[in-house]
């Protein structure tokens, strides 16, 4: 029954980071770019909910309404005006200013919020289970981070299906060029895709600094293992990005039951596992080029 | 009309003096741990082990167009490998720095394997997410002091008045051969090719260059000069974290240092080194504000000026201190005098 219970927990742990990783998967299909400071973004979003629940003394999930309207302004107004000025000169200009973003922003948390952990209080929530045996118990908030994991990738891939801007989106990940033939303005797009990523990226911040303790520096590792949650269930496809946060959080799990400090380590193993036997993932629809 | 004759020149008369000067600065280097107190040495030895890193990620992205987050993984290597030669083996720790830079290339091959199967902006986090497995796994490994990591004592043993200059010197040399064996590359058939992939992969790959080899010997390189930098900061540092030694932080250090310098030239990490040092040494009692500050400037040179500080300088008039390109020079038969480079015709850089 342990062991049930771990893959249990593994996997609602999984929804967290596939939370997470639907924004770099949705970045990158419409714009090939990969965010750096996408995890750092989201811990921006955390720290913006402490402020809120200190300030007004508001519950975390209350502070989402004040919180998720700054990232997607943020999301917007950097790609506008920041991310969109690198994407014409190829892979490496992206990359470095994402790169340089994400280290302006720990260095920024560190100064104003210093190194101490902080955490979220949600209250009640945290700790009570629906308990089903002596032996299983599953928590309401990582049952709740896993369906709005769900709803928010469902949300996303029906956007992306039935809307006029989701047309766009498709049609621009397709060829960007013919898609600004057909009118379709692409600047605009980026920093509404962006928006949106950070939106996805806020909510996956605030639940996860419900969850548990979050630092200044915790964003490099959200960016780590929604990169793999990404790579093991293949470019391109956000259900495949939810299983492979489920792979991914499955190991962890597991690792850390068989030692504490190889939890982390068994997931880069799975994931490097999968880059050597499956590289282009588990359920991929798109190749990167 | 005269007749005319075409020669390929590489270097003219203000390379000459430029190589000239710089081997003055190389002495004057050289001559540091005769008059200067063991601390600055100690403190040059850091800056020297960034340039030499710094010029490695240049080869690395600039020329290899390979951007990786994770060469911190090779730094952790070499100075993992240092005490594993000094302390493991017993050997003596200046021959093991040399022997650590070789483990790092040596654990680079299979690790290539697995970072090439990724592209772009993947590699870049691939290779990162490579090194956090390195570091998990020497944390893991008790022999070499887990988590809390351990002390090269077998290099502590040695005199301080020896270790310390002895360390500088061995500094300066990684960071003199580095530029050297960025020069010489770029020279060679290798750099050739490369500077083919740079401008154009698929053009350089229809004309028969072996791009993926080419990529792949570039990767080792620089893992190999990682390795090296490591094992000599941490025989300057004596212990080692693995925490700090795998640090994302060094790779930070490396992009910066080279983006602000001028990506893609041999100058630009030399410049960008020393921009670092001013500003370090500058900020060093404003906590971590260093950093947010070389953070937006790199932003702002990738967004507004993607060739760095040699590019503004080289902007008004070309300028190499360190001569790639091929000139065709006119040398006019009736007129010989004309031997400097003047009508450059097809520079290639």
């Amino acid at each position: 029954m342990t062991w049930v219970n771990l893959v249990i927990q593994g996997i609602l742990l999984g929804g967290l980071y596939a939370l997470f990783a639907s924004g770099l998967s949705l970045i990158f299909g419409v714009m090939r770019l990969v965010n750096l400071a996408h995890g750092d973004l989201s811990n921006v979003a955390a720290f913006l909910a402490l402020l809120v629940v200190d300030g007004l003394g508001w519950n975390p999930f209350l502070s989402l309404v004040i919180v998720l309207p700054v990232m997607f302004g943020i999301g917007y107004l950097l790609q506008r005006y920041v991310l969109n000025r690198t994407l014409e000169r190829g892979p490496m200009p992206p990359l470095l200013v994402t790169f340089g973003l994400a280290v302006v922003i720990q260095n920024l948390l560190l100064e104003a919020f210093s190194a101490d952990s902080q955490g979220l209080d949600a209250g009640h929530i945290e700790d009570t289970a629906i308990t089903i045996s002596s032996r299983l118990a599953v928590g309401w908030l990582p049952l709740l981070t896993m369906g709005v994991a769900v709803a928010v990738i469902g949300g996303l891939q029906l956007f992306l299906a039935r809307t006029q801007w989701g047309r766009g989106f498709r049609a621009t990940s397709d060829n960007q060029r013919a898609a600004q033939l057909v009118g379709i303005n692409n600047k605009r797009l980026y920093g509404f895709a962006m928006a949106l990523a950070l939106v996805t990226a806020g909510i996956a911040g605030v639940f996860i600094g419900i969850r548990t303790t979050f630092t200044p520096d915790a964003g490099s590792l959200r960016l780590i293992f929604a990169y793999e949650a990404v790579i093991i269930g293949g470019l391109g496809s956000l259900w495949g990005t939810l299983a492979g946060g489920i792979v991914l959080g499955v190991a962890q799990t597991l690792g850390s039951r068989v030692d504490p400090g190889f939890g982390v380590l068994a997931g880069h193993l799975v994931f490097l596992a999968i880059l050597a036997l499956r590289p282009q993932g588990l359920f991929a629809k798109q190749v990167d080029e | 009309m005269s007749e005319s004759r075409f020669k390929v020149v590489r270097s003219n008369r203000r390379n000459r003096i430029a190589l000239a000067i710089a081997g003055l600065v190389v002495v004057a280097f050289a001559s540091v741990p005769l008059w200067a107190q063991p601390s600055f040495q100690r403190t040059l030895t850091t800056y020297l082990c960034l340039l030499a890193l710094a010029q490695m990620w240049n080869l690395l992205a600039g020329y290899g167009g390979l951007l990786s987050v994770g060469q911190q993984a090779y730094i952790g290597l070499g100075a993992y490998g240092l005490w594993v030669f000094t302390d493991g083996l017993g050997l003596n720790p200046f021959l093991a720095v040399p022997l650590a830079g070789l483990a790092a290339a040596l654990i680079a091959l299979p690790t290539s394997v697995l970072a090439f199967r990724l592209r772009g902006g993947y590699f870049a986090i691939g290779t990162w997410v490579i090194a956090e497995a390195y570091r998990l796994i020497v944390t893991n490994i008790g022999w070499v002091g887990g988590g809390s990591g351990t002390t090269v004592t077998g290099a502590s043993h040695v005199k301080m008045a020896t270790r310390i200059p002895a360390t500088y010197l061995m500094a300066l040399g990684v960071a003199v051969g580095s530029v050297l064996l960025v020069y010489l590359l770029l020279r060679s058939r290798l750099g050739l090719a490369l500077t083919a992939v740079r401008d154009n992969e698929t053009g350089a790959e229809s004309l028969g260059v072996d791009v993926a080899r080419a990529k792949r010997y570039v990767y080792l390189i620089s893992a190999f000069g990682c390795g090296l930098a490591g094992a000599v900061t941490y025989l300057n540092l004596l212990r080692i974290q693995p925490n700090a030694a795998f640090s994302v932080q060094w790779t930070a250090l490396m992009i910066f240092i080279v983006v602000i310098g001028g990506v893609g030239s041999i100058e630009g990490p030399i410049i960008g080194t020393v921009v670092f040092l001013a500003l370090q040494e500058l900020l060093s009692d404003y906590g971590s504000w260093y950093l947010v500050l070389l953070g937006a400037v790199a932003m702002v040179i990738t967004i507004w000026n993607p060739r760095g500080i040699w590019g503004l300088i080289t902007s008004r008039r070309p300028l190499d201190l360190f001569p790639l390109r091929r000139y065709l020079s006119v040398v006019d038969v009736t007129a010989s005098e004309a031997s400097e480079p003047k009508g450059s015709v097809g520079r290639s850089e």
